[in-house]
């Protein structure tokens, strides 16, 4: 979510020249994290290329890629819209009412994203006779709305209120001042969400492999693994990713139309929440239907798997599962912070200095999200044996995917947080004799370190759930919480399989309850520097 | 914006850091021959497309016995032979032990593996190993049809594949194209019957809504729960269902396809020795525990599939393997998968 920029950008601009060798070393910076994060992309193009020009027409060209092509779009456009509506919707009533016990319906609002859409697909195949489509399009929503409803939650608290009171006095219905003054406030933030979603979607191989939906990612999962020629498996990933960039653009042109509606005192958290009055209950209602839904499908669905017996021959002890969640937690640690290393200069860059080369190193960020795990696992295997091969097969490998594949999260996260420390307040501290190193550690980072540590736990929360590359490139003996999931439900050993999941779903929880709080304390933080 | 101007920009110096460490692809190496005096290092890295809990104990049991360190990466076989081929010479596994011939196939035909000690190759019997010494067969599965008993009777189940496409099995059978063993069922359909006759399968059970299941697990599952009729499966799976289960409890039933239908052939499951542990006496030593007298009996016990090796009885109330075996049929016939896969593609099943 892009923040508005409170000075004129000439006054970024007319710095002093001095900054030139700093913004170069950023520069480049950037741009090696970017190429690190083309990795996967590039392998496909080797792969392509490699390729007979006739069959990548061929394989381009058969009905079957337009048929995939159609289900994936399909899916990836049901799902962001209903992600759109539900989240904001959500959003708007934990924001703006007067709903009762609103930090708990905050929190198990979020909660959906500690469950992997692999495992919530399983709950709903085990408890419902939902597949296909409607199954696909069930359990994605259900696990994505967070990604849109706490950036819009935490765009709301910041939104100005004044003006929508204003509008509201001129006469304005209440979702007209929503539509005309409020949404175009919120909309970078909830469009960001979208385009999260979006890219999940795209990705998403667990859950649409469950409900046996014929998605894109499905098709090059096949052809990966049944068919030993690879370009098959890599023309149908390049469409993919081509589908992932223009996801990027379009988000990207929508955000770009927005103006700063602001006023230099912003009225917040003085003005009276909308009285719910006999919406109270139906409100609550519909909040506990769906909490119910993506929380309770699935855990209801472990819960009595965890209560029947196991089969023979897996038995799973308490220090199995806990020496599985220390890799995990392990490994998704050091994802997080190759994620931010990398972040970092493309994020800062963006923030502070909006070029065609941010922009591109930003895009280029994305490419590993619209991928799917299978393909940057691949892709991985190539670059590390012909570049690195003593690091094959090492955590180390394993982590950098992580960095990779969830690099956005990141990246977004620290461009929105730097956004929002006012350059003002730069000058005031260098004007105070501040260096500009000094500036930056003591007052830029440090205003700009929550959001950025926010971005850091999403990354860390997702690679938890992430599998297939998981699978490709963990070192053979070791295991996370998701591959052993994987091993036992592969032999249909649910029972054992259970606590896996339940220790899963509770590991991602720390980092969705963390991040909560930053969605409801981001508002009053900003608020103390304005 | 000229954003896309600078993604490329930026995509081609990647590609150019990636052709510069590029060193080309590892295919066509000569195949290696095993050497005269293997030496062992105590270690042994072996990469199983077989389920950690079927393989697991017989590991163990070899590690005991030999006092070798033994390393296992348990994955999908097709995902184990994609992999090999990703690393090539570079690989760090000493065997490939693999649900399926075909993989098998795909995997020498890479040029990856070494050829076997003549006492490893010769221990199974033609018609059930490899006809080169590329690889060796360990177990034996036939092919076979899965039945819900509740909704279909013995006496009017389908006993051929020609069957399946009726319409009175519409929206009723379960396959699962990815499975490497379904896969060698339609090559074996192909070699009998011809490409066109198996194209023609394919396409009118495409036509007959057939449904689409990630492994055989999963279709006998769906037989036990109602969702299908008929799928078509592995035989053992179902006899380890049972043993959990109960007899009592299997709702789901087994037909043997009539003799000589490529829905019944014998798949073998089995291991290679790859080309860089070609002098590794650790992998050669457990290949010659695979094919042994107590290897043997671990299968048959613990996952109710035919034993290769002379001497070993079946597990009790399987049809004679003989019975079913496909005389017209060579197992390195089946090594033509990537026709089959892309047949499967053309028709839209993968």
């Amino acid at each position: 979510m892009r923040a508005p920029r409170l000075l004129d950008p000439v006054a970024a601009s007319a710095r002093p020249r001095r900054f030139a060798w700093g913004r170069a070393t950023l520069a480049a910076s950037a741009v090696v994290a970017a190429a690190l994060a083309s990795i996967p992309l590039v392998y496909l193009v080797v792969r392509v290329a490699g390729a007979e020009s006739g069959a990548v027409a061929e394989t381009l060209l058969r009905p079957r890629t337009a048929q995939l092509a159609a289900n994936t779009v399909g899916l990836v456009a049901a799902v962001s819209v209903a992600c759109l509506v539900l989240g904001v919707a959500t959003a708007w009533v934990l924001a703006r009412t007067d709903l009762p016990l609103r930090r708990t319906w905050t929190v198990l609002a979020a909660l959906p994203l500690a469950i992997p859409s692999y495992v919530a697909a399983f709950g709903w195949v085990a408890l419902t006779p939902v597949r296909g489509f409607w199954g696909s399009l069930i359990v994605l929503t259900l696990c994505n709305v967070p990604l849109v409803t706490l950036p819009t939650l935490a765009a709301l608290r910041q939104a100005d209120r004044a003006q929508e009171d204003v509008a509201r006095t001129l006469g304005r219905s209440r979702t007209r001042a929503f539509a005309e003054v409020t949404w175009p406030q919120v909309r970078p933030a909830a469009l960001a969400g979208v385009l999260l979603v979006a890219l999940y979607v795209l990705s998403d191989f667990g859950a649409v492999a469950l409900m046996r939906f014929q998605a894109f990612t499905w098709a090059i999962h096949a052809a990966y693994t049944s068919s030993f020629d690879p370009t098959l498996a890599a023309v149908m990933a390049t469409v993919l990713a081509a589908m992932g960039v223009a996801l990027v653009v379009a988000e990207r042109a929508m955000r770009g139309r927005q103006t700063r509606f602001g006023s230099t005192v912003a009225a917040r958290g003085t003005v009276q929440p909308v009285v719910l009055g006999p919406w109270r209950v139906p409100v609550q209602v519909a909040l506990a239907a769906i909490a119910a839904l993506s929380l309770g499908v699935p855990l209801g669905a472990l819960l009595r798997y965890l209560g029947s017996q196991p089969s023979s021959g897996t038995v799973v002890s308490a220090g199995d599962v806990a020496a599985d969640a220390l890799t995990t937690v392990g490994l998704a640690a050091a994802g997080a912070l190759i994620a931010l290393a990398l972040a970092l200069p493309i994020g800062i860059l963006a923030a502070r200095h909006p070029s065609r080369l941010a922009t591109g190193a930003e895009s280029a960020s994305y490419v590993g999200l619209a991928l799917p795990g299978i393909v940057v696992g691949l892709s991985l295997v190539y670059f590390s044996l012909q570049v690195v091969p003593a690091l094959y097969q090492s955590v180390w490998i394993l982590a950098f995917a992580y960095g990779v594949l969830f690099l956005p999260k990141a990246v977004g996260a620290v461009r929105s947080s730097i956004e929002r420390v006012e350059p003002g307040l730069e000058d005031v501290a260098r004007t105070l004799g501040s260096g500009v190193a000094g500036t930056w550690m003591r007052v830029t980072a440090r205003i700009a370190a929550p959001g950025i540590g926010a971005g850091a736990l999403l990354v860390a929360l997702t690679a938890m759930k992430e599998l297939p590359a998981t699978l490709l490139l963990r070192p053979t003996t070791t295991d996370t919480l998701a591959t052993s999931l994987w091993r036992l439900t592969d032999i249909s050993a649910y029972a054992a399989a259970a606590p896996y999941a339940l220790a899963l779903v509770v590991v991602a929880a720390v980092p969705v309850v963390l991040l909560t709080r930053e969605a409801v304390a981001g508002a009053t933080r900003v608020e103390e520097f304005e | 914006m000229r954003s896309t101007t600078v993604l490329t920009g930026i995509v081609v110096a990647s590609l150019s850091l990636a052709a510069c460490t590029s060193s080309g692809e590892a295919d066509a190496e000569p195949t290696a021959t095993a050497a005269a005096e293997p030496v062992s290092d105590g270690e042994l890295v072996v990469y199983s497309g077989r389920s950690e809990d079927l393989v697991q104990p017989l590991i163990d049991d070899f590690q005991e016995a030999s006092g070798v360190a033994v390393e296992v990466r348990y994955a999908d076989t097709t995902e184990l032979a994609a992999l090999l081929q990703e690393e090539g010479d570079a690989t760090p596994a000493d065997v490939y032990f693999a649900q399926d011939a075909g993989a098998l196939g795909a995997v020498a035909k890479a040029g990856l593996v070494a050829t076997l000690p003549e006492d490893i190759s010769s221990a199974v019997d033609a018609g059930h190993t490899s006809t080169d010494g590329s690889w060796v067969g360990v177990t034996g599965r036939a092919r076979v049809f899965v039945i819900d008993s509740e909704q279909v009777d013995q006496a009017s189940a389908p006993t051929t594949a020609a069957e399946l496409t009726d319409p009175e099995w519409s929206g009723q059978v379960g396959i699962a194209p990815t499975n490497a063993s379904f896969q060698s069922f339609v090559t074996a359909l192909r070699v009998l019957e011809g490409e066109d006759a198996a194209r023609a399968w394919l396409e009118d059970m495409v036509a007959n809504d057939v449904q689409i299941y990630s492994n055989n697990t999963a279709i006998l599952e769906a037989a036990q729960a109602g969702e299908i009729q008929v799928g078509l499966i592995n035989h053992y799976y179902w006899y380890r269902l049972e043993s959990e289960l109960g007899t009592d409890a299997m709702r789901a039933q087994l037909v043997f396809p009539e003799s000589g239908d490529a829905a019944g052939i014998v798949n073998v499951a089995g291991a290679a020795l790859m080309a860089g542990a070609a002098e590794d006496a650790d992998a050669i030593a457990f290949l010659e525990y695979l094919v042994s007298e107590d290897g043997q009996q671990y299968f048959v016990e613990a996952t109710y599939e035919y034993p290769l090796v002379s001497g070993v009885e079946a597990p009790d109330g399987l049809p004679e393997i003989g019975s079913l075996t496909n005389t017209d049929l060579d197992l390195s016939d089946l090594d033509s998968l990537s026709e089959t896969t892309a047949l499967l593609a053309e028709v839209g099943l993968l």
